[in-house]
């Protein structure tokens, strides 16, 4: 079974316990109520679903409930790392070219 | 004369034991979901006579207390002397909600030599004694039910459950203890 480190429960657990919930660092627009249709359709609808690494939301659902984000290899469903909400799109490169799984404390990859 | 009215336990009756596993309802208990922030625990703590734990994954106990670390601002709090925990989170001005759970929960012990055996057949998680050692707990899914796994000795667990999944945990339960 897929083990996904979570960054509140600091340790892996079963994926059964998780659901996905999205693709992650979608920022919602400000002035939502003056956009256009168009830009409304983009920042709603239109997701990037690349072949690859792809950064998503995910929810510990059956565990500490929390939602936090991941970064996972869309052709091996390998998970890169896992972080939590509200921390920065980690530099991939820079946390040793995707080998890294855990590192998900509070602060680190910047 | 009147009759008066008997509250009957969601698992009423039912129970097993085979060579080296005894599946038990526990006894009634009150309890209570509880969510705080980090400022209203020190406050939280002190109204309810024990230290709630900040670490992923533990338990904290006072006499017939316990409290358990579901996630980083969540708590379930089981009581088996019956206190109204509600009462007494009410005497803590700090911020916090507290939904009394008694009657939604209810719990299975389960014990003996194959217990991590038994749970393995429908929990995911490692069970063994170094990743969920002696007083560790844990929301997590048993079968198709969510559960609360709670370590209270080597070869013993409490399982929390909904009331209304407790007739199909316990009928789980009872399956792989019969086959292992």
């Amino acid at each position: 079974m897929l083990l996904i480190h979570c960054p509140y429960c600091e340790e892996e657990r079963p994926e059964l316990e998780f659901r996905h919930a999205g693709e992650a660092h979608i920022a919602r627009p400000e002035n939502i109520a003056e956009i256009s249709d168009e830009e409304f359709q983009r920042y709603f609808f239109i997701r990037a679903n690349p072949k690859g690494v792809t950064f998503e939301r995910w929810r510990h659902m059956h565990g500490c409930g929390r939602f936090f984000n991941a970064a996972r290899d869309t052709v091996s469903d390998r998970f890169l790392m896992t972080y939590m909400a509200g921390e920065p799109k980690p530099d991939l490169g820079k946390a040793g070219g995707g080998a890294v799984r855990s590192a998900s404390r509070k602060g680190t990859p910047a | 004369m009147a009759e008066t009215a008997r509250r009957i336990s969601a698992l009423e009756g039912r129970a097993y034991q085979g060579p080296g596993i005894a599946l038990n309802p526990a006894a009634p208990a009150s309890r209570l979901s509880l969510r705080a922030p980090e400022a209203s625990l020190a406050a939280l703590s002190k109204a309810l006579g024990l230290i709630l734990p900040r670490k992923p994954k533990t338990t904290a106990e006072s006499g017939k207390r316990a409290a358990l670390w579901l996630g980083p601002d969540e708590w379930l709090l089981i009581d088996e002397g019956g206190a109204d925990l509600t009462v007494l989170c009410a005497k803590a001005s700090a911020l916090h909600s507290a939904v009394d759970i008694s009657h939604r929960n209810t719990a299975i012990l389960v014990a003996g030599e194959h217990t991590e055996d038994v749970l393995g057949a429908g929990c995911p998680q490692a069970l063994s004694l170094a990743r969920f050692p002696i007083g560790a707990a844990s929301r997590t899914v048993f079968g198709k039910a969510e559960v609360v796994l709670w370590r209270i000795a080597e070869d013993a667990f409490r399982i929390e459950c909904w009331r209304s999944f407790s007739y199909y945990v316990f009928s789980l339960l009872e399956k792989a203890a019969r086959e292992v």
